[in-house]
C-alpha cells in the first residue's frame, strides 16, 4: 500500500519517523490501515469525491468568461496532530493574535512602537494594506483581527514555523468542517477510539464572537458576501447557514442616519453585526475604492459612529504585509515582554541594505515574496528558478527593495497521500482557525492543504492543491 | 427575509416546476409514440408549441422529428427554458437563497442538477430510451417536493416558493390545453376513435390528470376536460385550484386576513380567482378557449409582475442590477 520508495528521512513525515517506523498518534490509524486494501481506498476516495460534488462543496473557476465549478480534491488520509504538539501551536497562536490586535491598534491610535524606533515608520506608511481612514479608529471591545487563519508549516527540524499570518479574510474554514463530516463516513471507528477534538461547533463559536463584539443582547447578525461568482461563495453560504444569518450582499443594505439596514419583503430591519466577507477597499465607496459596486455607501461612517460591529475590522491587512511579518516576533516582545512561542521563518526584509546585499547574492537559494502578495503569486523559489527568472527578480528587488522579502528554502513536511496506486508523501501546510471574541480561542483542527504533485512545495488550491482531514488528538489520550 | 432573497426563492419555485412539467411533457409524448400506429408520424410540433417557444424553433431549426424536439426542450442552451437552463437557474436561484433552504432540500436540487448535465454530456437526446431520463427527473423533483413538505417550516420563504410553483403551474396548465384542445378538436370525425382517445389521455397525463378525470367523469369529452383543467376545485393542477392557493400564500406574505386586498398584486389575483370561481365551463367556452387561456396567460403576468413590485423591489439606484427573470 505504502510506496515502496516512501522517504520519511529527506523531509519530516508527519506518520513515519525517519527510521521507518510510525509514529505513535498514528498507530491506530495505521492498524486500521492495515486491514483496508488499496482498491477499497481508491472506492472510499471516489465515494468521497461524488460527495462533495453532491453537497456542491465547490469553488468557481473561471476561464474564457464561463465559470466551472470544481471541487477541492480532499485526500481520504488524515493528517494527525498530538495532544502536545496541539498545545505549543494553540498557545503560540493566542500569543501571537494577541500581540497583533495590539499591534495594530497602536499603529492606527498612538503609535507607540513606531515612536520607539522599533518598527521603522516608514515601513508602516508605505503598506499598502495601512489605511488612512482608520487612524485614530476604536473598534468595539479593542478587537480588530476577530477571525484568523494562520499560515503555519514544519521544517525538517521537527518544529512549526508561522508562514503567514492572513488577518484579512481567510477562508478555508468551511471545508474544514465539511471534510470532517465526509472522513468521519470514511472512517468511522476511528473517531471513537482516538479521540479527535470535535469542530463541529465553530459556526456556533463565531456568532457568539459576533454578538459579544456587537454589544447587544440579541443582535441582528449579516455575512456579507460579494455574492455567488466569488469563488468562496460556498464558504459564505455555508457560514450563514450554520448560523442560521441573513447572507447580504452590498444591494441589500443601506444606510440612513449612521444605521445600517437590510431591504427585506417587509420593509428595512437594522443590522447589527457583518461578518464581512469583501475586502477592506471594497467596503463603501465613499471611505474606500469609489468603483465598489459590492460595497455599501456609508457603511465605514456608520462603523465610526459606532452603529455597526464589522469583523475583521478594515485596516488589519497592515500586518499581512511580507515585510511586517518580519517583525512580528519583535512585536510580541515589545507588546508582552515575552519570548514567541511559535517561531517566524527566518526572513531577509530587502528594503534593509545588508539584508539585501545577502539576497542578491543568494537568489538562488532563497525564495523570494512579494510583500503584499497572497495565494502562491509573485514568489520565486531560488533553488527551482531558472536563470532568466531569478535574473528578472534581481532587477525587480533592485527597482523596488520595499516590495519583496526572502526566505530559506524550508522544508514542509509530508503526510501519506493517496496517488493513482499507492500512499505516497506529499508535502502539507497547516491552517488552524483563530477567533477573537471574549476570549481568543483556538479551534482544534485545522484546514491542511497538500501540494498534490510529487515533490511540489505549492499547496494553494489553484496550483494543484488539495486539502487534508486534521485531527487534533484530545489531551486524555495522551500516552 | 431579504427582498433580494425573496426574489430568488419566487423563482426557485417557477423553475422548479417548469422543470417538472418539461420532464413530464416529454416522458408523456414518448409514451404517446408508442402507442401511435405505424403509419402515423411522431408529433413533436404541439408539444413546442405548448411551450410557447415555437418560433424560437422554427427559427433553429427546420424538422419536428424526435432528437432535435428532445434536445430542444431539454439540452438547448439558445432554449432560454430549457429544461437544463430552467434546471440550472433554479439552481442558480437556490446558491443565492442557499442559506434559506434546508441542507437536504439543497443537496437534492444539486443532485437532479448534476444528473440533468450528466445527461447532456451523454447526448441522452440521440437514445432510444431517453423517457426513463426524464421519468427520473420527474421523480427527483417531485422527491425534492417531498423532503420540503415534511422539512421546511411554513414562514415566508416557503409561502413566496409555493406562489411561484402555483403560478407557474397555472400558466402551463393554460398552455398544454390550449395547444392541444386546438389540434384534437378538428378531429371531430374520430371522435371516439382510438387515435382521439389516445391524444386525449396523454393530455390528461400531461398534467397527472388522467386518473382524477376517470374518476370525476369517466368517458373522455372535451368539455369535461377543459372544466378539470380550469375551473375544477380540488384538482391540484387546475387553473382555478392554483390560482386559490397562490392567492393564499399571497395573503400570508402580506398578512390579510379575509377579504379584500392590501396591495395591487393580491388585488389582481383575488380578482382573477373570484372571476373564474363564479364562471362555469360553458362560459369558457363561448368565450373562446383560446382567447380565454390567452387572456388568463396575460392576467398571470401582470400578477407575477405586481409581486416583484410589492415584495421584490430593491432600492433605486441599483436597477441596473435588478435581478430579471422570466
Amino acid at each position: 500500500m505504502f510506496a515502496a520508495d516512501y522517504d520519511s528521512t529527506t523531509h519530516y513525515d508527519e506518520m513515519f519517523a525517519p527510521d521507518g517506523t510510525c509514529r505513535p498518534h498514528y498507530e491506530p490509524f495505521f492498524e486500521t490501515l492495515k486491514g483496508v486494501s488499496i482498491e477499497k481506498l481508491k472506492q472510499l476516495q471516489f465515494t468521497t469525491d461524488k460527495a462533495q460534488m453532491a453537497m456542491g462543496m465547490t469553488f468557481n473557476v473561471y476561464h474564457d468568461k464561463q465559470g466551472i465549478e470544481k471541487i477541492l480534491h480532499l485526500d481520504i488520509i488524515p493528517r494527525i496532530i498530538n495532544a502536545a504538539e496541539w498545545k505549543k501551536i494553540d498557545e503560540g497562536l493566542k500569543q501571537r493574535i494577541y500581540a497583533l490586535n495590539l499591534f495594530i491598534d497602536d499603529i492606527y491610535n498612538d503609535q507607540k512602537i513606531l515612536k520607539d524606533n522599533v518598527i521603522p515608520a516608514g515601513l508602516i506608511e508605505s503598506c499598502p494594506g495601512y489605511l488612512k481612514q482608520c487612524i485614530g479608529l476604536k473598534p468595539p471591545k479593542g478587537i480588530w483581527c476577530h477571525i484568523t487563519g494562520t499560515d503555519l508549516i514544519r521544517d525538517r527540524d521537527g518544529e512549526f514555523y508561522v508562514l503567514e499570518d492572513n488577518l484579512r479574510c481567510p477562508s478555508g474554514v468551511s471545508y474544514q468542517l465539511e471534510s470532517r463530516e465526509l472522513i468521519k463516513r470514511v472512517f468511522p471507528n476511528l473517531f471513537s477510539n482516538l479521540g479527535v477534538s470535535p469542530i463541529s461547533d465553530y459556526p456556533i463559536r463565531l456568532l457568539n464572537m459576533l454578538e459579544y463584539v456587537s454589544g447587544k443582547k440579541k443582535p441582528v447578525v449579516g455575512l456579507l458576501t460579494p455574492g455567488i461568482y466569488n469563488s468562496a461563495y460556498f464558504e459564505h453560504s455555508y457560514l450563514a447557514h450554520a448560523m442560521g444569518v441573513e447572507l447580504v450582499v452590498g444591494q441589500d443594505l443601506v444606510v440612513k442616519n449612521n444605521r445600517v439596514y437590510m431591504q427585506t419583503t417587509s420593509g428595512h430591519e437594522q443590522i447589527d453585526v457583518l461578518y464581512r466577507r469583501i475586502d477592506d477597499t471594497f467596503l463603501d465607496p465613499l471611505a474606500f475604492n469609489p468603483d465598489s459596486q459590492l460595497g455599501v455607501p456609508g457603511l465605514f461612517q456608520a462603523y465610526k459612529a459606532g452603529q455597526i460591529a464589522i469583523a475583521n475590522a478594515p485596516g488589519t491587512g497592515v500586518a499581512d504585509d511580507k515585510a511586517v511579518y518580519a517583525y512580528v516576533p519583535r512585536i510580541i516582545k515589545y507588546y508582552l515582554n515575552e519570548e514567541p512561542i511559535l517561531a517566524n521563518v527566518p526572513t531577509y526584509l530587502c528594503s534593509e541594505k545588508k539584508d539585501r546585499d545577502y539576497v542578491l547574492s543568494h537568489l538562488n537559494e532563497l525564495v523570494v515574496k512579494e510583500t503584499n502578495a497572497a495565494g502562491g503569486v509573485g514568489m520565486m523559489i531560488g533553488p527551482r528558478a531558472s536563470k532568466q527568472e531569478i535574473e528578472m527578480f534581481n532587477k525587480r528587488i533592485r527597482k523596488n527593495p520595499r516590495n519583496y522579502i526572502a526566505q530559506p528554502t524550508l522544508s514542509l513536511s509530508t503526510v501519506p497521500t493517496l496517488s493513482d496506486r499507492q500512499l505516497e508523501p506529499r508535502h502539507v501546510d497547516l491552517r488552524p482557525y483563530v477567533l477573537y471574541g471574549q476570549d481568543i480561542e483556538v479551534i482544534p483542527g485545522a484546514f491542511t492543504r497538500v501540494a498534490l504533485r510529487k515533490g511540489s512545495l505549492i499547496v494553494n488550491s489553484s496550483q494543484g492543491g488539495g486539502s487534508k482531514d486534521t485531527w487534533v488528538l484530545q489531551e486524555e489520550h495522551l500516552s | 427575509m431579504l427582498s433580494r432573497v425573496a426574489n430568488c426563492v419566487y423563482w426557485l419555485g417557477r423553475y422548479l416546476e417548469r422543470s417538472e412539467n418539461y420532464s413530464r411533457f416529454i416522458d408523456v409524448n414518448f409514451n404517446l409514440m408508442l402507442d401511435l400506429p405505424p403509419n402515423v408520424k411522431e408529433q413533436w410540433e404541439p408539444l413546442i408549441r405548448a411551450t410557447g417557444d415555437y418560433q424560437l424553433y422554427i427559427n433553429q431549426y427546420e424538422n419536428f422529428d424526435r432528437q432535435t424536439a428532445i434536445y430542444f426542450l431539454a439540452f438547448d442552451d439558445n432554449n432560454p427554458n430549457s429544461l437544463c437552463m430552467s434546471i440550472t437557474k433554479a439552481r442558480e436561484n437556490a446558491r443565492i437563497a442557499r442559506d434559506y433552504l434546508t441542507k437536504e432540500s439543497w443537496e437534492k436540487l444539486n443532485e437532479i442538477y448534476l444528473f440533468v448535465k450528466e445527461g447532456m454530456k451523454n447526448e441522452i437526446w440521440k437514445k432510444d430510451d431517453s423517457a426513463e431520463f426524464f421519468r427520473d427527473v420527474k421523480y427527483g423533483i417531485q422527491l425534492l417536493y417531498g423532503i420540503a413538505d415534511n422539512s421546511v417550516a411554513r414562514t415566508e420563504g416557503w409561502y413566496i416558493s409555493h406562489l411561484g410553483q402555483y403560478l407557474e403551474r397555472a400558466d402551463k396548465t393554460s398552455r398544454i390545453l390550449d395547444v392541444k384542445y386546438h389540434i384534437l378538436l378538428p378531429s371531430v370525425d374520430e371522435v371516439g376513435s382510438p387515435l382521439d382517445f389516445l391524444h386525449w389521455t396523454a393530455l390528461l397525463k400531461s398534467v397527472s390528470g388522467f386518473s382524477t378525470y376517470r374518476r370525476f367523469y369517466g368517458k373522455i369529452d372535451p368539455v369535461r376536460v377543459v372544466e378539470l383543467l380550469v375551473l375544477d376545485k380540488y384538482f391540484p393542477r387546475s387553473i382555478f385550484f392554483c390560482l386559490t392557493n397562490a392567492e393564499i400564500c399571497l395573503k400570508k406574505l402580506s398578512g390579510t386576513t379575509g377579504k379584500g386586498y392590501s396591495n395591487s398584486a393580491e388585488k389582481k389575483l383575488g380578482a382573477l380567482q373570484s372571476k373564474l370561481e363564479y364562471e362555469d365551463v360553458d362560459d369558457v367556452i363561448s368565450y373562446g378557449l383560446h382567447e380565454y387561456l390567452d387572456s388568463l396567460q396575460i392576467e398571470i403576468n401582470h400578477i407575477s409582475d405586481a409581486i416583484h413590485d410589492n415584495f421584490f423591489k430593491i432600492k433605486q439606484e441599483f436597477t441596473s442590477q435588478k435581478n430579471i427573470q422570466e
